[in-house]
């Protein structure tokens, strides 16, 4: 059902966890199946310095969530906000069209957490 | 250690006496059971056969039982056929929240085209209560149909009580026996039902073949058109080396039913006592009046299908109820009938033992299930420590 790629993240999760003093948090959930998903960002000068996530889903989700923290190390603000959910189930190497809306969850989580994170940089 | 099967509530592995009753009609009797020459008679004879192995395990009469392609295919006929046959009479159905999709389906499909349908609501340990069977029938009803147990919680169902009510109202009582057939005794003849499904593969048979016991004098109406088979009620060439394999699978598993129960039980209560030692996981379905080999509980926090890929890379293989599993994104109509929230639908998982299975098995599944939890507990969003 999953490719080996899919499989090797959710077995082996990268950057899982929770964040102390994160810069910016963004959580979703998924409205088709009830999932929720949260990423912690910390971000310094406009780079994303660091980042994790905690997953309620199913295999896809956590694949989608952890492929995308891989996808976002290190990478400006600019570049993290232009991430899709199709880019995350592309570096996924394909997920079942099923799952699609899986990779979405990991997608609209980092650019809640962006939003959030440039929200409390205008407050400050 | 080896593969361990946990889904026999899926499907289960074929016998091997079963095999070898339906190789000589793989391989030697090809005849058409009905053609009146020597090779015709030799398929017939083992059609007859089976009928009357069937009919001998249920307490029934051979020419009650009709053979079909399976569980969906006797469901659809017991409440189709029923529905046709009788639509003059009255046009009012009932069935329960917690049916298979082949009986819940049907109806709601005769609910579309002209029909009245009641669905009885279950409670938290998915029991119809014959209260509300009593208060539902109407002098427009003429026909239930309540499943004996249920797939997914193993819930068994008072069919007796429940059958006894419509009878007592004249009205057909249809159960579908597709997940208890060897896990308890029927004496059909003695029994306040008029039509029971049943389906091969789930007791150690083959795929794709199942029969429709149908008590004298029911009336019904044939779906498919063609031949005189099975009485016409099932037209079509019989399945002869299925229905062959059909005939010694019911006769194996109705024999010894009560040794293999009490086998199976212990297990069960084994496992289950094993799995809610863990923090927040919890028994789905009921604690006593339950299939003997099922097992379903949820654990918090966690979903399903992550559960199941974990499980299965570990070497078990069982299967949930969690939307993500569904395909329709939708959790189980089940464990939404019982009052399940929607997370703790989603945590859901379905272990179903078969004779294979041992006490080791199940010792190592509970040390790898509690394994498992904590791991993808560790990644929950949701997960309040
Ligand atoms: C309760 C119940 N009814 C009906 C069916 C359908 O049977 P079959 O797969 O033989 O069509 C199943 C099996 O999935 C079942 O568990
Ligand atoms: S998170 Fe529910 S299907 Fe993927």
């Amino acid at each position: 059902m999953y490719n080996e790629k899919v499989m090797d993240h959710f077995q082996n999760p990268r950057n899982v966890g929770e964040m102390n003093s994160p810069s910016g948090v963004g959580e979703v959930g998924n409205m088709k199946c009830g999932d929720i998903m949260k990423i912690y960002i910390k971000v310094k000068d406009d780079v994303i310095e660091d980042i994790k996530f905690l997953t309620f889903g199913c295999g896809a989700a956590i694949a989608s969530s952890s492929v995308l923290t891989e996808m976002v190390k290190g990478k400006t603000l600019q570049e993290a906000e232009a991430i899709t959910n199709q880019r995350v189930a592309d570096e996924l190497e394909g997920l079942p069209p099923a799952k699609l809306h899986c990779s979405n969850l990991a997608a609209d989580a980092l650019h809640n957490a962006i939003e959030d994170y440039k929200s409390r940089a205008a407050s400050n | 250690m080896d593969k361990i099967y946990l889904d026999h509530g899926a499907t289960t592995p074929m016998k091997e006496e079963v095999l070898e009753a339906m190789l000589p009609y793989l391989k030697g009797h090809f005849g058409n059971p009905s053609s009146i020459h020597a090779f015709g008679r030799e398929s017939r004879k083992g059609l007859d056969e089976a009928r009357r192995k069937v009919a001998a395990s249920l307490g029934a009469q051979p020419e009650e039982i009709i053979f079909t392609s399976g569980g969906t295919e006797s469901d659809n006929l017991a409440i189709q056929g029923a529905a046709r046959a009788l639509e003059n009479k009255g046009r009012h159905i009932i069935t329960s929240a917690i049916e298979h999709h082949a009986v819940l389906d049907t109806v709601m499909h005769l609910g579309k085209n002209g029909f009245d349908v009641t669905i009885l609501p279950v409670d938290q340990y998915g029991m119809v209560d014959p209260q509300d069977l009593q208060k539902a029938i109407t002098a427009d009803t003429i026909l239930v149909s309540i499943m004996t147990a249920n797939n997914e919680i193993g819930t068994i169902q008072p069919i007796e009580e429940l059958g006894r009510i419509c009878r007592d109202k004249e009205v057909y009582f249809h159960t579908d026996a597709v997940q208890s057939i060897g896990h308890m005794h029927f004496q059909l003849q003695d029994q306040p039902i008029d039509m029971l499904s049943l389906s091969a593969h789930k007791f150690y048979g083959p795929k794709g073949v199942g029969a429709l016991y149908i008590r004298k004098k029911t009336r019904l109406e044939q779906l498919v058109f063609g031949g005189g088979q099975e009485r016409k009620l099932r037209p079509g060439t019989e399945n002869l080396p299925g229905i062959v394999g059909l005939g010694r699978a019911i006769e194996l598993a109705c024999a010894d039913i009560e040794g293999k129960k009490q086998k199976l039980i212990k297990l069960r209560d084994k496992l289950i006592d094993g799995l809610l030692e863990i923090d927040d996981v919890l028994l789905n379905g009921h604690p006593s009046q339950r299939l003997p080999g099922n097992v379903n509980v949820s654990a918090l926090y966690v979903e399903g299908e992550s559960l199941l890929l974990s499980l299965d890379i570990k070497g078990i293989a069982a299967s949930s109820g969690s939307a993500c599993t569904s395909g329709s994104l939708d959790p189980s109509h089940v464990l939404m009938a019982i009052g399940l929230d929607h997370q703790t639908a989603h945590g859901s998982l379905r272990l179903s033992l078969g004779e294979s299975n041992t006490e080791e098995q199940v010792d190592y599944v509970v040390e790898v299930y509690k394994e498992t939890v904590t791991r993808l507990r560790k990644m929950s969003s949701v997960f309040k420590k």
